[in-house]
């Protein structure tokens, strides 16, 4: 089997997945319920897909939570991502010399 | 000039995405030659599927001679959040996008550009989400080329501290409002315990799975306890 087939279905099932809730799902949701539901997917997909992963996201325990660290500090002063994000890995980076 | 600015603030706002996803997808080029996969091929697969777990899962499919119905079924499985994150995001999106619109920014749907649309105050317009995916894709796609070709070149250190900044950047997203209301605080505390629980003692849970359950589950007690009224929401 050629590999531009495997390409093709990934490709297509994923983006068809992405697709069609998102391209013919348009009425506005009523319910409180489920807009509350919605409202808060982002923050607790976010904080599943960082803890405990961040810890892990260097290689090094240390490293990583220094990191992780500074951008809590950060991110509770409301600087912008890319500060918070660029200050957490630098610290990781300069720690990671000393450990 | 309005749709101008709007582009570039995605594009702004899409940097720490982009770059993010360089130090991530960079992995994935190493892997992917590793299983025999070759540069060009490691390449599309990046620019069409626009993925980190999918992907990491298709490869191996595609070294081992899996079925065709095999990778469909393993890629819809794995990619059924980004259904959920489509119909969540439909919710606070501009006049202006319009079904031609949805469609090709559908391509673009993923946790981290969908975390910046959906907590984004204003409405969400094409130009800005274009901004967004343009700079991720790029980066996604060029940190694929750059680990399958040159994997062994940087140095370790770098590319190690690099994998920070995605989760640097979610902490960015999650911290300011969770400070502020209570509610946000408790439904994080809630998902990041969940998840810590899948990760130690769930462990039969798949990532993609673990991350889909903890999120619905932890909303689901923050839609329980703590409804949003409407004016509430900004």
């Amino acid at each position: 089997m050629t590999i531009a087939l495997y390409i093709a279905v990934m490709a297509g099932v994923t983006y068809l997945i992405r697709a069609l809730p998102f391209g013919f799902f348009s009425k506005k949701i009523k319910s409180q319920f489920i807009r509350s539901f919605l409202y808060y997917i982002p923050y607790a997909v976010l904080a599943a897909m960082t803890i405990p992963a961040i810890f892990y996201s260097t290689g090094n325990f240390i490293t990583a939570s220094v990191g992780t660290v500074i951008a809590l500090v950060l991110a509770y002063f409301r600087l912008p991502l890319i500060v918070v994000a660029l200050a957490a890995s630098m610290a990781a980076f300069g720690v990671g010399f000393f450990v | 000039m309005k749709k101008d600015s709007e582009f570039l603030s995605g594009m702004a706002a899409g940097i720490p995405i982009g770059l993010g996803y360089l130090s991530v997808s960079f992995g994935f080029g190493i892997a992917a030659v590793r299983l025999g996969i070759s540069v060009l091929s490691a390449v599309i697969i990046s620019f069409t599927n626009l993925t980190s777990a999918g992907q990491a899962q298709g490869i191996e499919i595609i070294s081992s001679g899996g079925t065709l119905a095999e990778m469909a079924l393993v890629q819809l499985v794995i990619n059924l959040r980004y259904a959920l994150m489509g119909i969540s995001l439909s919710q606070n999106l501009d006049k202006g996008f319009t079904l031609r619109h949805r469609l090709i920014a559908a391509y673009g749907i993923t946790d981290e550009i969908f975390a910046l649309c959906s907590t984004r105050k204003k409405p969400v317009t094409p130009s800005y989400m274009y901004g967004i995916i343009v700079v991720s894709s790029f980066g996604w796609t060029a940190g694929t080329f750059l680990g399958a070709a040159a994997g062994e070149i940087l140095p370790a250190e770098l590319i190690a501290a690099m994998g920070l900044m995605l989760y640097g950047m979610f902490i960015a997203i999650i911290v300011p409002p969770a400070a502020e209301k209570r509610s946000v605080l408790l439904v994080v505390i809630c998902a990041s315990g969940l998840s810590i629980l899948c990760k130690y003692v769930l462990t039969f849970m798949s990532g993609g799975f673990a991350v889909i359950f903890c999120g619905m589950a932890a909303s689901l007690v923050g839609a329980v306890f703590f409804p949003i009224k409407e004016e509430q929401k900004e």
